[in-house]
C-alpha cells in the first residue's frame, strides 16, 4: 500500500500533487500552511481536481479554495459526489 | 481525442484581422469558436468558414466589456469540446484623443476590452490547455504599444500592457507546454484604421519602408504560423508585421 492510497478522491488528488501521505491530509489542511502547498502547487491541485472529476472550476472558486474541506465543498457545487 | 480537430477561440472575428485569422484557421480544418459583439456580425466570417469545409464554428455574441460572461464562455467550450488548443486575443478597440480630451469612462472601456478581457481569456484558456500540456496563445498588440503616437496615449497604453501580459504569461506557462506570443501589426488596412483622419493615414503610410499598408491576411499568416506546430519552439516573442515601419 503506498502513501497516497485512499478511497477519497479529493484527498488522493492533493496527496499526488503535494507529494505527502494521504493520512496527513485532513479537511483542515490550509493553503500555504505547509511548504508543499504553494501557489504553483495550488494551480496543479486545481488541474488534478478538474481532471479527476471532469469539471472546470471557476476562477473565484480557485481563489476561495483555501482548505481541503473547502475544495470538497467546491467540487460538490459542480455536481460531484465526494 | 488526438484525431479530433484542434479547437481555436478567436475574439473579434467578425471583420478585419480577426476574420482573416478565422478563415485561415478554417482552411486548416480547425474547430473554431468565433467571438464578436453579436452573432449576426459573424455572418460573413461564418459563410467564409463554410466554404472551407471546416467543422461548423461555434459563434458567440458578447461584448468583451462584460467580463462576467467570460467564465461561462470557457465552461461552454469545455462542455462541448473538452479541450482548447489555440486562443487568439484579437478583439480590441481603437481610441483617438489628445491627453486632455480623454474621458475617465473611455479609459475604463478601453482598458476593459483591450487588457482585462484578454487577460481573463488567457487565465481560462491556460486552464483548459494545461490538461493536454500544450496550446498556443496569440495576442494582438500594436506597434503603438512600443512607439506611441500623439493622440493615442490610451490605446498605446493598452497595447503596451498586452506586450507585458504576453511576456509574463509566456514565462509562467512555458513549463506547462503552453506558448504565448504577440503580433505587433503596423499599419494594416482594416475598418479600424479606415476611421483615422486622412492626414494621420498619410503620415503613417509615409513612415512605412515598403510604402504600403499591410493586409489582414498578412497578419493572419503570422497568427496561423504561431498557432501551428511549425512554431513549436517559439514563445515569449512579439513579432512585428509592419512592412519596415520600425527598423
Amino acid at each position: 500500500m503506498n502513501d497516497i492510497a485512499t478511497n477519497d478522491k479529493v484527498v488522493s488528488a492533493f496527496a499526488q500533487v503535494l507529494g505527502i501521505p494521504a493520512a496527513q491530509i485532513t479537511d483542515d489542511l490550509r493553503y500555504a500552511s505547509i511548504p508543499q502547498w504553494d501557489s504553483i502547487a495550488h494551480m496543479a491541485v486545481i488541474s488534478a481536481l478538474e481532471e479527476q472529476f471532469a469539471i472546470m472550476i471557476d476562477m473565484d472558486d480557485v481563489i476561495d479554495m483555501n482548505t481541503v474541506g473547502k475544495a470538497r465543498e467546491i467540487v460538490r457545487k459542480y455536481g460531484v459526489e465526494v | 481525442m488526438a484525431d479530433e480537430a484542434p479547437v481555436t477561440l478567436i475574439t473579434g472575428a467578425s471583420r478585419g484581422i480577426g476574420q482573416a485569422i478565422a478563415l485561415r484557421c478554417a482552411k486548416e480544418n480547425q474547430q473554431l469558436v468565433l467571438c464578436a459583439r453579436s452573432v449576426d456580425a459573424l455572418s460573413a466570417t461564418l459563410e467564409g468558414c463554410h466554404q472551407t469545409g471546416a467543422p461548423e464554428p461555434l459563434c458567440i455574441g458578447m461584448d468583451l466589456e462584460r467580463s462576467d460572461l467570460i467564465p461561462a464562455l470557457f465552461q461552454d467550450i469545455f462542455k462541448r469540446y473538452g479541450r482548447l488548443d489555440g486562443l487568439v486575443n484579437n478583439a480590441g478597440i481603437l481610441h483617438e484623443g489628445l491627453l486632455g480630451m480623454i474621458r475617465p469612462e473611455e479609459i475604463d472601456r478601453v482598458l476593459a476590452i483591450n487588457i482585462k478581457a484578454p487577460l481573463m481569456m488567457i487565465q481560462y484558456a491556460a486552464r483548459l490547455m494545461t490538461r493536454r500540456k500544450t496550446g498556443s496563445i496569440v495576442n494582438l498588440a500594436s506597434i503603438m504599444g512600443v512607439r506611441g503616437a500623439a493622440g493615442l496615449a490610451l490605446y498605446a497604453a493598452s497595447k503596451a500592457a498586452v506586450v507585458g501580459m504576453t511576456l509574463s504569461a509566456a514565462k509562467e506557462l512555458g513549463p506547462k507546454g503552453i506558448r504565448v506570443n504577440a503580433i505587433s501589426p503596423g499599419f494594416i488596412a482594416t475598418d479600424m484604421t479606415a476611421g483615422l483622419p486622412e492626414a494621420a493615414c498619410a503620415a503613417r503610410l509615409a513612415s512605412i519602408g515598403m510604402g504600403r499598408a499591410g493586409t489582414p491576411e498578412e497578419v493572419a499568416d503570422v497568427a496561423g504560423f504561431l498557432l501551428s506546430n511549425a512554431a513549436a519552439y517559439i514563445t515569449g516573442q512579439v513579432i512585428g508585421v509592419d512592412g519596415q515601419m520600425t527598423v
